[in-house]
């Protein structure tokens, strides 16, 4: 793992909310892709059974928020504060299989205060994702 | 449609003990009825999305958020049929205050045929006061007919269009 990986890994270890919902990070030069492995407390439809659309959000946000900060982090290693989300709006395509999930998040555009992501998670097709995020954030 | 709101509330109490999620989060609903859901979740340790200031994870207020839309829907329905959220914007006003139990308050202000228009406040303590506000699209009868279990199955590999 580089060291910016295992920097970032760290800090997203951190946040109590990442670890409650299990994501991990790979870094493949600065291309980042989130991992969310299927646990049954990500459940919101039992029926299906399908993940909750919330958690979906949840995770393209930190997804989101992770990419951010890989950008922002200084040639010494230290992470800038966290980004504040100002809003995201989630576009739901496919239901959330229960499998793991993928994410990758894309900066459109990083000013000196906002920064505008997208991100778009899929499971088992890249190319059918089962859901998008358009976010913008807070840069401190 | 009018079904009388122990009914309906007794429902949303047994739909969310039944919801992974909604359990694993302690979702409780509040109000239900007449197209509005009032919900409440408590502050958790393993919500903080700031371990800075203790703040918890913008994810979570968007999973109560989409949550209390959902079940607002359900309200303005009176009956419980397979919805999916299509849509969801979420703007977030301030942090929410830690240590303390978060509200939603979800109104169903447009109940079409196919296509239910929901919007929502997360609070503390004033639903005018609130920590981020939710503007949503759900589709009614979602399941399209797909069985229980339909998710455990592969999809099948279709071209992209």
């Amino acid at each position: 793992m580089s060291t910016t990986a295992a920097r970032v890994q760290a800090m997203f270890d951190a946040i109590p909310y990442a670890r409650f919902l299990g994501l991990k990070l790979e870094l493949a030069g600065d291309e980042m892709t989130a991992i969310m492995p299927f646990a049954p407390h990500l459940i919101g439809n039992p029926a299906l059974p399908a993940i909750h659309g919330g958690v979906l959000g949840a995770m393209m946000e930190m997804t989101a928020v992770a990419q951010v900060s890989i950008a922002r982090m200084d040639d010494d290693g230290s992470p800038a504060h966290l980004p504040k989300p100002i809003n995201v709006t989630v576009e739901y395509l496919r239901s959330g299989r229960p499998i793991d999930t993928y994410a990758r998040a894309l900066i459109k555009r990083m000013g000196r205060r906002i920064a505008t992501v997208h991100v778009e998670a899929w499971q088992e097709a890249r190319a059918a994702p089962i859901a998008a995020l358009r976010s913008h954030f807070l840069l401190r | 449609m009018s079904v009388p709101p122990d009914i309906l509330s007794s429902f949303a109490a047994a739909m969310n003990r039944a919801t992974p999620q909604a359990e694993a989060l302690g979702m409780e609903t509040l109000e239900i009825g007449d197209a509005v859901a009032v919900l409440r979740i408590p502050y958790k340790a393993e919500m903080v999305g700031d371990p800075e200031t203790g703040v918890i994870a913008g994810g979570v207020v968007t999973t109560l958020l989409d949550h209390a839309c959902g079940q607002a829907v359900m309200a303005a329905l009176g009956q419980a049929t397979s919805i999916a959220t299509l849509d969801l914007r979420i703007d977030y006003m301030r942090a929410a205050a830690p240590h303390q139990p978060l509200f939603a308050r979800a109104h169903c202000y447009k109940l079409g045929r196919s296509v239910a228009f929901v919007r929502a406040s997360a609070y503390e303590h004033e639903v005018d006061d609130p920590v981020a506000t939710a503007q949503a699209a759900f589709m009614l009868n979602a399941s399209a007919g797909r069985e229980f279990g339909a998710n455990l199955k592969p999809r099948p590999a279709k071209p992209v269009a």
